[in-house]
């Protein structure tokens, strides 16, 4: 019988063999347990300045050309195989991705903001990813809902979708939308009552303008995440929208993100695009921006 | 045909053979939205049952989709060979499933009767075959295809380099191309996906790409995969190509919302023979994939793989150089994890080979799919088995212009070097005289380093 001292005891002699291969700099970084020292972030480094093929034939002329790509190249190997961060900071970007599309937005966010929240006829997330069609309508009860919160005259009704990226909402919506219903407000135009929509497809908003009769309807939305970035939302705007309305119809600004429109500078666009759809009575290609 | 089968004492009775083929399929949650999947796993089974027992010709006087009224299934009827087709057309699905598998078949066997094979019974066999079995079957088929040079030969496994950039810049795109044959990778194509679809912009980048080529004297092809009309007048602008792309869909509907059609293909097969660089024969490019139809709605009601294998039908009238699924790039609705997309590549790249097509694969996912890298590779891994022609290249498997991800160049060479394949002969001997790869097909200290072609 084994006991667990000398388990104990063979951990360590083997924690020691490993050590005394380990490369010298890989020995340097351990700490005893418990430290109050914090690996840096590595989502957070630029990849643009990491070059890591050794002794390469033309260092400056791949300098140069790691500024005009994205792509992750000059990235090296471990023989045929990725080098550990090279696989690391992959794994980090695709695992922010998916907890963006996956997570649900946070309750405490939701209160925080005091938003309703009014669910497609998706019953989970499995069902809103594999069914389209159920997450662009709302059962009768919930269409009641949506209708006695917002209200009789409802002209510009705007909402937040969860879409394809909890985390683009919850890093944007509520800055772009407050810069557009002032913007809205300085020239005299009311929005209805925002609401969240969970589960909710772009195509949500025909359901919601029918709901409600909106002359104008926009919905902010989380895009599906790239490794680049969680964090896009898109707008998508349209005059007088109706059930399968053409695709057309619709105007989108995408992209709104620290990394792209800032939100706040996003809502004060759409505050602009929104006068000038009640103007020409237009959304999509048929209004020119 | 016999539409009923009774499985475990319940009667299970089927609509037609469209039905018996979309509830035979293994489980796909682009069967279920539409709901043509069966309801429960016995349900399946039970359809497999009796598909097993139909006979070809049951599935040939039977169509999916009446060629009055599709030109897919036109194209594909006019395509087989019927007298091949009547040697075999009183086998069961069931019986051409053993005849593939058996020790007596090998793959110039199953290729002499691939032309009397319709698409539907190519999907047929693959809808009561495991995992083991598609890969074990299509391993015996070689399908090599030449355009510039030649690809798919026993003990090959070649890469398309993909080194497509956000905003088609050309000094971007060099720079990803460089960096893959720096792997070894590009045996197959040097292929980008353009952001801007225009004639001027195609040209552009086919002429940089040839240019790089001939540089650095590379024994490959080059190809931008803009919409084929585009590429044809790019190269009638003299744009230098050696071979055109296009997407294809498994119905009439669907390929008119590509805006592609038999008649648009055979004139690119005249264009690319008279102005493009290659001798060929093999001188087009396809992709393809599982739920591509129904992803705009123009399915005809017929379930996704068998809509699958019409395009491969389709394609085969063309001969084409290069065929790839990109099974996974569309999204959780029509693919749902990664079993699915496991299950779909080799079900794919199965009845590709079947039907006498150079098929590569490109397993990939999208970031709203329940699908890892894991998954991504197992599926890669197994493909190669089963004798892939080509995987793609994309450095470190992040595509920054389409936004998913792909095989990577590092992919490229640990396939190789696990199964003890090399790229193909001349692109080989390249490697070799540039000292980036040995005899054995394994990169030198010297690979992996894009600056050499900088």
């Amino acid at each position: 019988m084994v006991s667990e001292n000398d388990i104990r005891r063979y951990v360590a002699e083997i924690l020691q063999d490993l050590a005394g291969q380990a490369p010298p700099v890989a020995a340097a970084a351990v700490r005893s347990a418990g430290s109050e020292e914090i690996l840096p972030d590595i989502t957070e480094i630029d990849l643009s300045e990491v070059i890591n093929v050794p002794s390469p034939h033309n260092l400056e002329a791949l300098k140069a050309v790691k500024k005009i790509t994205p792509a992750r190249i000059g990235v090296g190997r471990a023989g045929p195989r990725y080098l550990t961060d090279t696989l690391l900071r992959f794994r980090a970007d695709h695992a922010v991705a998916m907890d963006a599309v996956f997570n649900e937005i946070p309750a405490d966010w939701i209160a925080r903001h005091n938003l309703p929240q009014f669910r497609t006829k998706c019953d989970t997330k499995d069902v809103y990813l594999t069914r389209p069609d159920l997450g662009r309508r709302f059962d009768a009860e919930t269409a009641a809902k949506i209708k006695a919160h917002v209200g009789a005259l409802a002209k510009i009704v705007v909402f937040i979708a969860d879409g394809l990226s909890t985390t683009a909402v919850t890093a944007n919506a509520i800055d772009c939308l407050k810069a557009m219903t002032d913007g809205l407000a300085a020239s005299g135009l009311k929005t209805s009552p925002p609401f969240l929509v969970q589960y909710g497809r772009v195509g949500s908003e025909d359901d919601v303008s029918e709901i409600v009769g909106a002359e104008v309807v926009v919905c902010l939305i989380g895009e599906r995440p790239g490794l680049a970035t969680a964090e896009s939302m898109s707008a998508y705007l349209c005059y007088k929208a109706y059930h399968d309305i053409p695709e057309a119809k619709r105007t989108v600004v995408s992209n709104i993100h620290r990394g792209g429109t800032p939100a706040v500078e996003a809502g004060s666009y759409l505050a602009d695009i929104v006068k000038l759809m009640l103007e020409k009575k237009a959304s999509g290609l048929d209004l020119k921006l | 045909m016999i539409l009923k089968t009774k499985m475990a004492g319940q009667v299970y009775a089927f609509k037609n053979l469209t039905d018996v083929l979309a509830k035979a399929n293994d489980e796909k949650s682009g069967d279920v939205l539409l709901g043509r999947a069966a309801s429960t796993v016995t349900e399946r089974t039970a359809a497999r049952m009796v598909l097993s027992r139909a006979t070809l010709e049951d599935i040939y006087e039977n169509p999916v989709l009446p060629p009055e009224k599709d030109e897919v299934s036109r194209v594909l009827k006019e395509d087989l060979s019927l007298g091949i087709y009547r040697r075999v057309k009183g086998w069961t699905v069931g019986e051409l499933r053993n005849w593939l598998l058996s020790h007596e078949t090998g793959g110039e066997d199953i290729l002499r009767i691939s032309r009397g094979l319709e698409a539907e019974a190519a999907a047929a066999v693959a809808k009561i075959m495991t995992a083991m079995d598609l890969v074990y079957a299509a391993s015996k088929i070689k399908v090599p295809s030449t355009c510039a040079t030649t690809i798919g030969l026993p003990g090959t496994l070649s890469f398309r380099n993909q080194p497509n950039h956000p905003a088609d810049d050309l000094k971007g795109i060099i720079a990803s191309l460089a960096e893959g044959v720096s792997y070894g990778s590009g045996d197959a194509v040097f292929g980008v996906n353009p952001v801007e679809d225009t004639v001027d912009n195609t040209k552009a980048i086919l002429d940089a790409l040839w240019d790089f080529m001939q540089r650095h004297e590379i024994p490959t092809q080059n190809c931008v995969l803009a919409h084929v009309t585009t590429q044809m007048q790019a190269v009638e602008k003299g744009a230098r190509a050696c071979c055109l792309f296009q997407s294809l869909a498994g119905t009439q509907l669907a390929n008119d919302g590509f805006g592609v059609n038999a008649a648009i293909l055979r004139e690119a097969y005249d264009c690319i023979h008279t102005l493009g660089q290659a001798p060929g024969p093999n001188l087009l490019y396809f992709e393809t994939g599982q739920g591509s139809e129904q992803s705009i709605d123009a399915d005809g009601g017929v379930d996704l793989m068998t809509l699958e294998a019409r395009c491969y039908g389709l394609a085969r009238v063309f001969k084409p150089f290069m065929l790839n699924n990109v099974s996974g790039f569309i999204g959780p609705e029509t693919l749902y994890d990664g079993r699915q997309i496991l299950r779909a590549t080799l079900e794919d790249h199965f009845m590709g080979k079947l039907l006498g097509i150079p098929m590569g694969m490109a397993p990939c996912y999208t970031n709203h799919t329940k699908i890892n890298q894991d998954d991504q590779e197992m599926a890669t891994m197994l493909a190669a088995m089963a004798g892939a022609n080509y995987y793609m290249g994309v450095p470190v498997g992040d595509d920054v212009m389409l936004a998913y991800q792909d095989t990577s160049f590092h992919d490229d060479a640990a396939l190789r070097e696990i199964l003890g394949l090399t790229p193909a002969p001349e692109f080989f001997e390249w490697l070799k005289k540039r000292e980036l790869m040995d005899e054995k097909g394994r990169l030198t200290a010297k690979a992996g380093d894009a600056s050499l072609f900088l």
